[in-house]
């Protein structure tokens, strides 16, 4: 019998590893023929530990899993207490559009064979027969656009660093996933690390880069681990190395772990960082594109804007570009957190309205409460009240409404949130993180958490000050640390007035 | 305690083990503070040294980032998640609970030696909080409950 368990640092946060050692256990004991994988997550949190087995019909769930629950798997599978049915077909799985996390879940992520066998290096053995401007062409007709954050066009940029002259250039990917309700970078890397693999050996491929890091934060110790080993083996089967699949250029790659500072999500201080320096944020230009890594061209992208090159490569760009609203196309994955009642990743083109993703795919709250506000974009991202439900998820279309979209992470609140204690972490968290470089980075955001102190004492002058402080740090910070925290704090003095109108009284 | 010779010894291991990489610091620094716990004032010039850069550059780096210590911390590191998916169900009670129940704050040992309390800004487990990592183990849907029984562990 198959079995399928995450690894995934959700599955393992639930209990996953003393699952799967509970079911070694009882299967050595019953004389019971297993073999146990350890493939991603689904997506489904909810869910995990969901464990998956495989049935002539395919494969079935089981979940959320408990050690409790596992000698009922050695008897009728449809009459298991915890039977979700086939997995494709529970409505989350099937209503998505998966593309970049089709493997994701799926396969083991440490089998090479399985990986092949799934549609594994289609885009990379389909890029080694292309001119290097043809794949960069692919990349830009796509309309991918970076799934970091900025939403910058992925093919402009890998044409500069294809243009630039030099003796190294480098792939940097970004695996710094900083932002809170975001863990898309993370499952993808856990789940199925050699598609990332696959798309920085394109970039090398179409850039004239030789070398390769992915820089991954030091709270992702399940994905660092993964990651290492997939590298290995890549290595080992000749993808990696002084000519990828024996007959392209040569591509190499390290991983490398970052050390607790959300600012070094930033590309250029990531470089930094890279090169071992402080995170301190760079001046812009130079470009990294022209001088990046050590001085040199440099291709810094998010884990999901490299990982979904394979996918563009294989079906054509055409296929990819089909897909999406306006200004944004293909797939994007929903990372949907905070008091939900389905949370999760849920692959989908651009388009669905925040109302559908809150109300139709996250089922609300979990605590049965009505939803107040929900965070897009992370820490730096706009709160949204339910008036604004009606917002399709899109670049433009958010920042149309004084949003952003950013690494497209959702955080849910229900009515028992507190506005301004929101706003106030916002302010608190830029100053906990600030690089240090700009002064109303550093130091306004020390005075924001100042001012909403003074409003939450009922002291209403304060909220002009805090307005002005917010324009002050969007337009005199260099980075969007400083230059975006405005967006949380705004967001929640506009659409929720109530929650800053405190009497003296009161707060005494 | 640390003999200087045994650090020295140590500190000279990793450096070899790095040194011809591309921005070598940050890995090395990350093996010295898991070898010792943190990083101790005296590797610092002899990581200088063999950089090529100055004993102040090494401390600039070392104090920038938040994992690295400078001192030693307790005999467990409980880093409970703050961020704001966490704090949609409940971290910032827990926190509090927790403060309360160690006798310290952030950034503190209990004067027994036994428990480090730090906060961590977003562990990739957000629709599964309130999230920690305790001694580099991962833990999601804590409750006050589930976080007494784990603290009563490590005391
Ligand atoms: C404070 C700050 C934090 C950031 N954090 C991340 C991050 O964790 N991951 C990421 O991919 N981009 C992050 N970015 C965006 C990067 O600077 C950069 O735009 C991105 O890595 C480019 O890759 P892409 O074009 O593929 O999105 C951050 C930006 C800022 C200002
Ligand atoms: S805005 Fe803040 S984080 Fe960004 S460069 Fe300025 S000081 Fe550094
Ligand atoms: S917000 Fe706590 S784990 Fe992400």
């Amino acid at each position: 019998m198959k079995i399928y368990l995450p690894l995934d640092s959700v599955a393992v946060a639930l209990g996953a590893d003393d699952i799967a050692a509970a079911i070694t256990a009882h299967a050595s004991k019953t004389g019971a023929q297993i073999e146990l994988i350890r493939n991603g997550s689904r997506g489904m949190v909810w869910l995990e530990p969901l464990v998956e087995v495989e049935t002539p019909a395919g494969r079935m769930g089981f979940g959320p899993f408990t050690p409790a629950d596992i000698p009922a798997l050695f008897g009728d599978l449809a009459q298991h207490p915890k039977a979700l049915g086939l997995v494709e077909a529970l409505p989350w799985m099937a209503g998505q559009t998966r593309l970049t996390f089709a493997r994701c879940g799926v396969i083991d992520p440490l089998n090479f064979n399985d990986f092949n066998a799934n549609g594994g290096f289609a885009g990379l053995t389909r890029a080694l027969d292309m001119a290097s401007a043809d794949i960069v062409a692919e990349v830009t007709a796509s309309g991918l656009r970076g799934r970091g954050g900025a939403g910058f066009p992925t093919g402009i940029k890998w044409k500069t660093v294809a243009d630039a002259k030099a003796a190294q250039k480098y792939i940097v990917c970004n695996a710094d996933e900083g932002d809170s309700a975001t863990f898309a970078d993370r499952m993808l890397m856990e789940g199925d690390p050699l598609t990332l693999i696959e798309g920085m050996v394109i970039a090398g491929l179409a850039t004239g880069a030789t070398k390769g890091f992915v820089y991954i934060r030091s709270e992702y110790p399940i994905a660092i681990e993964v990651m290492e080993r997939a590298v290995l083996l890549a290595r080992a089967n000749g993808v990696l190395g002084a000519s990828v699949m024996g007959r392209g250029p040569a591509f190499d790659m390290e991983i490398r772990v970052g050390a607790g500072a959300y600012v070094c999500g930033e590309e250029t201080s990531l470089l930094n960082s890279l090169e071992g320096k402080r995170g301190v944020v760079r001046a812009k230009p130079p470009l990294p594109a022209l001088q990046g890594f050590m001085g040199q061209p440099t291709v810094v992208n998010n884990v999901i804007s490299l990982a979904s090159i394979p996918v563009i490569m294989a079906k054509g760009a055409a296929h990819y570009a089909a897909i999406g609203l306006g200004r944004s196309r293909g797939t994007i994955p929903l990372q949907i957190a905070g008091n939900v009642k389905y949370g999760g990743l849920f692959e989908v083109g651009f388009g669905l309205t925040l109302g559908q993703i809150v109300d139709d795919i996250a089922g609300g709250t979990a605590t049965g409460r009505p939803v107040k506000a929900v965070q897009v974009g992370g820490p730096l991202g706009a709160y949204f009240p339910r008036a604004l439900f009606d917002t399709p998820f899109g670049y433009e279309e958010f920042a149309g409404k004084e949003g952003l979209i950013g690494h497209a992470g959702l955080t849910v609140f229900d009515d028992s949130a507190d506005m301004l204690a929101q706003a106030r972490f916002a302010m608190e968290f830029c100053a906990i993180e600030s690089c240090g470089k700009c002064t109303p980075c550093r130091i306004g955001a020390v005075r924001g958490v100042e001012t909403v102190d003074r409003i939450a004492k009922g002291d209403a002058a304060a909220i002009p000050l805090l307005t002005d402080l917010c324009a002050t740090m969007k337009s005199g910070s260099l980075c969007a640390l400083g230059g975006f925290t405005p967006y949380p704090v705004l967001s929640a003095l506009n659409h929720f007035p109530a929650d800053f109108a405190r009497s003296k009284e009161a707060a005494e | 305690m640390l003999d200087t010779a045994t650090l020295a010894t140590r500190t000279d291991e990793i450096l070899a083990a790095h040194l011809a990489r591309e921005g070598a610091l940050l890995p090395i620094l990350h093996d010295i503070q898991a070898e010792f716990g943190y990083i101790p004032q005296e590797c610092l010039p002899q990581i200088a040294r063999a950089l090529n850069i100055s004993r102040a550059e090494v401390h600039g780096v070392v104090s920038f980032y938040h994992d690295f210590r400078e001192v030693p911390a307790g005999r467990h590191v409980v880093k409970l998640c703050r961020a704001e998916a966490c704090q949609a169900m409940g971290a910032d009670e827990l926190s509090a609970h927790a403060r309360a129940k160690l006798g310290v704050d952030w950034h503190e040992t209990t004067p027994n030696g036994a428990v480090t309390l730090e906060p961590v800004f977003c562990l990739g487990l957000c629709a599964c909080g309130p999230a920690a990592i305790v001694d580099g183990k991962l833990i999601a849907r804590l409750d006050t409950a589930k976080l007494d029984a784990i603290l009563g562990d490590l005391a």
